[in-house]
């Protein structure tokens, strides 16, 4: 556990994992447009590791589909994702490893949003405000202890 | 209509968001800087086209994110995410660092040279604004350290005339320092407040009685000066001018607005937007000096193909801009007005 011996958020409610996404043969066609869509970017994200728990965000409802939405050609992504405790210290980084698995997975074309659900955290104005600040993130993703740590919550973890 | 025309592309493979291009006082060299830690040198060649003649590297271990050309043109100072601040001179047909600036506690977001040359100013995530005396040859004592701002400062500029520096936060304030001469201290000399958040740019007019700022409110805000004993009756305190905003223009950018550049040779606004797109205003002719109207003449969308960071008028050549993007490319345009 990187962030010292005190768990913040001693028993987090657990939620069950959606279905795999079904792949249709439309998909496979090459002739076939295939514009990003909700379900997809919820994939991108949903297995990302919690920095606390040796869970998912999807499993602690972190993430979820119904707060993503996508504008395909306008080039927006919009995510919120909801803090398990309204105090969580965890926010900003949690909000950072979304932003950088999107970074580096999507076409650089995208604008990336990634805010708190509203009414979700104490500092939500304050989180979304850095999150957004592309200066900031710049810097942030230059720390080599930083980084380190977002691709450990990036990584896909092995589980029994 | 207006319009802008491109010029010419100019892109390095590889290099990255471009975070800044500063014009050379005489306006015919072209110095831009990045993600990449180099910090680039265009000129033209024998035939006009715009081409990179030397790349400075070794200078910075991060991030550089502005340059910027002294009054006299023979040196360029580069603030980098490491911290520093180098000063680099040119010799024997060769670019040089043969200053490193230090004491910023984390990432140097901005450094700007006063008029005079007298001064050079820093400013720093670590929320402080240090004045920086050019002494002797490659010489710089620190004059001033400035905690007046809260939060991280993104950019300073100096007064086109005087020794007065402005600086723009991520506490959504403009500020303004200068020395006091009773005592040879720098001083925080005014607050602009109005925008609702980080201002990210500012740009004095050609004779620094107006200052634009934008932001990620998304909105311009046009500020104007107000002398002590000014004939609108404006108060002013201690013998220093009043600032207030006199014009807001808001609808015109989808996104944060990361860069404005206030020409002084055509009085023409131009922005850099998150939207991808670059837009130039103008001013009414004959509009209000204490409540002006600016209208936009020209929107270029998809300027580039991700967020324009940076917007700067070629400061001898007529309508000449440069702008760069996170697509890793800087544009040289050319902008007429039929």
């Amino acid at each position: 556990m990187p962030f010292g011996t005190q768990l913040e958020n001693q028993n987090p409610t657990l939620y069950s994992k959606s279905a795999d996404r079904l792949v249709t043969q439309e998909e496979y066609n090459d002739d076939i447009a295939d514009d990003f869509d909700e379900r997809e970017i919820f994939d991108l994200i949903r297995n990302i590791n919690d920095p606390e728990h040796p869970l998912t965000l999807e499993e602690l409802h972190v993430v979820r589909q119904n707060l993503i939405s996508v504008e395909n050609d306008k080039n927006n992504v919009f995510i919120n994702f909801t803090p398990t405790i309204p105090h969580c210290s965890m926010a900003t980084l949690i909000g950072l490893s979304i932003r950088v698995k999107l970074l580096r997975c999507l076409p650089p074309r995208f604008k990336v949003k990634v805010e708190v659900t509203p009414g979700t955290h104490n500092a939500e104005h304050q989180v979304n405000k850095q999150l957004a600040d592309k200066e900031r993130v710049a810097a942030a993703l230059e720390n080599s202890h930083l980084i380190k740590v977002i691709n450990q919550c990036i990584a896909p973890r092995n589980r029994a | 209509m207006a319009k802008l025309e491109v010029v010419q592309i100019l892109t390095k493979k590889d290099s990255g968001r471009i975070w800044n291009v500063s014009w050379h006082p005489k306006g015919d060299v072209l110095a831009s800087c990045g993600e990449d830690k180099c910090i680039r040198i265009w000129a033209k060649d024998l035939l006009g086209k715009w081409t990179n003649k030397i790349v400075l590297t070794d200078g910075h271990k991060r991030t550089i994110r502005q340059v910027a050309w002294s009054p006299c043109g023979n040196y360029l100072a580069s603030a980098g995410f490491d911290a520093t601040t180098c000063i680099w001179s040119k010799q024997d047909g060769e670019f040089e660092c043969n200053a490193t600036l230090e004491g910023h506690e984390n990432e140097v977001k901005s450094v700007a040279w006063s008029k005079s040359g007298q001064y050079l100013g820093t400013c720093s995530r670590d929320k402080s604004v240090w004045i920086w005396e050019v002494a002797e040859e490659n010489e710089y004592d620190c004059a001033a350290v400035l905690n007046a701002h809260t939060q991280d400062v993104k950019k300073i500029i100096w007064h086109p005339k005087k020794d007065i520096l402005a600086s723009a936060s991520y506490d959504n304030t403009i500020k303004f320092f200068r020395e006091d001469v009773s005592d040879g201290d720098w001083v925080c000399c005014g607050t602009l407040v109005g925008h609702d958040s980080t201002v990210w740019s500012i740009s004095f007019d050609g004779d620094g009685s107006r200052l634009a700022s934008c932001s990620d409110d998304c909105t311009i805000k046009i500020w104007k000066e107000y002398v002590p004993g000014n004939p609108e009756g404006v108060a002013t305190v201690d013998n220093d001018s009043t600032w207030k905003c006199v014009c807001t223009l808001s609808g015109q950018h989808s996104r944060t607005i990361y860069d404005i550049n206030w020409c002084p040779i055509t009085g023409l606004l131009a922005t850099a937007c998150a939207d991808d797109s670059v837009r130039i205003f103008k001013e009414d002719v004959g509009s209000d000096l204490s409540a002006p109207t600016f209208n936009l003449i020209c929107n270029v969308e998809k300027a580039h193909n991700e967020d324009v960071n940076c917007v700067s008028w070629n400061p001898t050549a007529k309508g000449l801009l440069a702008t760069c993007s996170d697509d890793g490319e800087i544009k040289i345009w050319n902008f007429i007005d039929n």
